[in-house]
């Protein structure tokens, strides 16, 4: 761990940690992790750095593995920096029975990078992921909290541009909305 | 028209909100249940024949039964919101819809199990869902439905939501304990069974949310009321997604029992195959069941109707047969790459096997490579027979059952449409010509 820990919560998000923390009987504060580990990567520009994770380790009273082997576990939690807007497009097949490549490809050739990349201004990182429960209004994709459904080339135009225009900080699945 | 015993008021505007569902009978349910002893309540479930909506389909009342219930060790129960099983969306559309639902019948559950504390653990995707149903949570706490004696009955209650972070594997309910206690989502070896030792060692019943939901309408009609709808041992209402291509994706509550090819092809239900095409698959159960081809989705073996039921679509074992797992129903067209979904799912599971167990760590990602060689154009006739070799060295011999749901799409895929992956490796350049592999429908053009 490092000694010079600068990282810290906000009071907003310090306030959060701990109503989490009291849904879980004395003594179990590690149920607590999962949820807090969202609240760090709002906090703390979309990633987990390790000093990020060791702070979480400290509200919890447990040790750095105990964070670092749960953060790498979950596909949500980013061990490294990623764009201010993360496009996580589905690509299971109920989705790419309704054009999932397609989508990906086009979003690839607009934004001129590969899925897993972010672009050169650090505005957008693209991600394909696994079944996210929108079979039914596939082809689809997630921007933060969003559910972006039924998708169009049009659409996912419209979107980018949206994003472009109004996002100024990071746009993680937990966002600062969430923690006042 | 089905009877409606979930989604009768999905509809009602402004639903979500506590008051809107009083109105409409919301919390009856509960108030019911607490005027009866617990143990009627686990009768009432027993009686209704009202199994797993998860994709197991254990009798959910002799799951209740099996709890253990030690003097002085607190027990709960945990809703199973982690749906993630590809083609499966129903819990996320009644949680998002009529979230107060869940929440009476966490509480009838509850009661029922002596529990005075229990969670629902959603997946972390769904955010926007969680926020919902806190929301709902809170108004329930306020209004004296949750919290210190229940509705006067002396009852003390809580009820929490807990996010998880992407993890197919947590959905399987001994990892989503794990996951519940902030852990890696590696599902225990089994027993000791949840029921005696699950979260916290104490002994836990973890049930699907629609399973939960059930709970409701059971307690309100009773369970022998609930039983007759149905056909023999699939009783009551089962939510269905549909998705692929079809008319008319979406979630549809049906009464066990109705013909699957009238939920293919009637205006009540998926409203037939888009664009005029004709049917070629159907993956009825999520992605883990085996696919089956027109004929045996349809018709039994023997020439019969298959319906929708545990037993009919498990007619013939897998030899001619599927199952109706989760409810996620996957419907393919005539264009259809049988074997290029087949990799999306391989890929799937590799990606979500949790790595504890080799043959499924190792099996899964030997299937989506060869799966991809022979989409390259570069498989050859004895990769067929490898990938037929190694999900049959997965199912059966891990701790939980990933290893099956990985192996089942591939074995029924080579099972039934075995030509399809010799055509494409006797004749490489027939895989490009397949519409679904690279090129899928009229919005394609404008991405090359």
């Amino acid at each position: 761990m490092n000694n010079e820990n600068k990282l810290k919560f906000s009071d907003d998000a310090l306030a959060l940690a701990q109503r989490m923390i009291k849904r879980y009987p004395e003594g179990k504060q590690k149920s607590a992790l999962i949820p807090l580990l969202h609240v760090a990567q709002a906090e703390f520009g979309g990633w987990l750095s390790s000093d990020a994770m060791d702070y979480v380790a400290s509200l919890l009273d447990i040790t750095s593995i105990e964070v670092y082997e749960v953060a790498s576990f979950y596909s949500m939690f980013n061990l490294k920096p990623v764009g201010k807007c993360v496009i996580e497009v589905c690509h299971t097949g109920p989705c790419w029975l309704l054009g999932s490549d397609d989508i990906v490809k086009y979003i690839e050739k607009k934004l001129s990078i590969k899925a897993g990349q972010t672009t050169a201004d650090g505005m957008f990182t693209l991600k394909t992921v696994e079944c996210l429960a929108s079979c039914g209004t596939a082809p689809m994709m997630q921007i933060g909290e969003t559910y972006h459904e039924n998708l169009t080339l049009s659409k996912v135009d419209d979107i980018i541009h949206e994003c472009k225009a109004t996002v100024v900080d990071h746009v993680t699945h937990w966002s600062k909305k969430e923690i006042k | 028209m089905g009877r409606k015993l979930l989604t009768e008021n999905i509809n009602v505007p402004g639903i979500q909100s506590l008051d809107v569902y009083r109105q409409h009978g919301g919390y009856e349910g509960l108030k019911k249940a607490l005027g009866m002893s617990p143990d009627a309540i686990v009768e009432e479930v027993k009686k209704s024949g009202l199994r797993g909506r998860g994709g197991a389909g254990f009798p959910t009342g002799m799951k209740w039964s099996f709890l253990a219930k030690p003097d002085g060790v607190p027990r709960h129960l945990v809703c199973n919101a982690d749906e993630s099983e590809p083609g499966t969306f129903k819990d996320r559309y009644m949680m998002e819809r009529i979230p107060h639902l869940l929440i009476e019948g966490m509480a009838i559950g509850s009661f029922a199990l002596g529990a005075n504390t229990s969670y629902i653990y959603i997946r972390g995707e769904l955010l926007y869902v969680f926020h919902i149903i806190q929301k709902a949570i809170d108004e329930a706490y306020a209004a004296g439905l949750l919290g210190k004696n229940i509705m006067g009955s002396g009852f003390d209650f809580d009820l929490h939501v807990h996010c998880g972070a992407g993890a197919y594997i947590c959905g399987e309910e001994t990892a989503l304990i794990e996951s519940l206690e902030g852990k890696r989502g590696n599902p225990r070896i089994k027993p000791p069974f949840p029921a005696i030792q699950g979260l916290w060692q104490r002994p836990t019943v973890v049930n699907n949310v629609e399973s939960v939901m059930a709970v409701v309408p059971i307690v309100k009609m009773g369970g022998d009321e609930y039983a007759k709808i149905g056909v023999g041992k699939s009783t009551g209402t089962k939510l269905i997604s549909a998705c692929g291509h079809i008319n008319k994706p979406g979630v549809y509550e049906i009464e066990l029992g109705v013909p699957v090819e009238e939920f293919i092809y009637s205006d009540e239900y998926c409203g037939g195959i888009r664009n005029g095409k004709a049917l070629k698959a159907v993956v009825a159960g999520g992605s883990s069941v085996p696919i089956l081809p027109k004929d045996l989705i349809l018709k039994l073996a023997n020439g019969e109707p298959r319906l929708m039921t545990y037993e009919s679509l498990s007619d013939g074992g897998f030899i001619t047969g599927t199952m109706l797992g989760s409810g996620g129903f996957i419907v393919m067209d005539e264009d259809t790459s049988v074997v290029k979904n087949l990799y999306t799912f391989t890929r799937f599971y590799h990606h979500e096997s949790c790595g504890q167990c080799s043959p499924c760590r190792e099996g899964t990602g030997w299937m989506e490579k060869i799966l991809h060689k022979i989409l390259d154009g570069h498989g050859t006739l004895e990769d067929v027979d490898l990938l037929w070799d190694i999900q049959s060295k997965i199912e059966g011999k891990t701790i939980c059952p990933l290893g099956e749901a990985a192996a089942w799409p591939v074995a029924s895929a080579i099972r039934h449409f075995r030509s399809e992956f010799e055509e494409y490796v006797k004749n490489p350049s027939s895989i490009k010509k397949d519409n679904h592999y690279y090129r899928l429908n009229n919005i394609s053009s404008e991405v090359a």
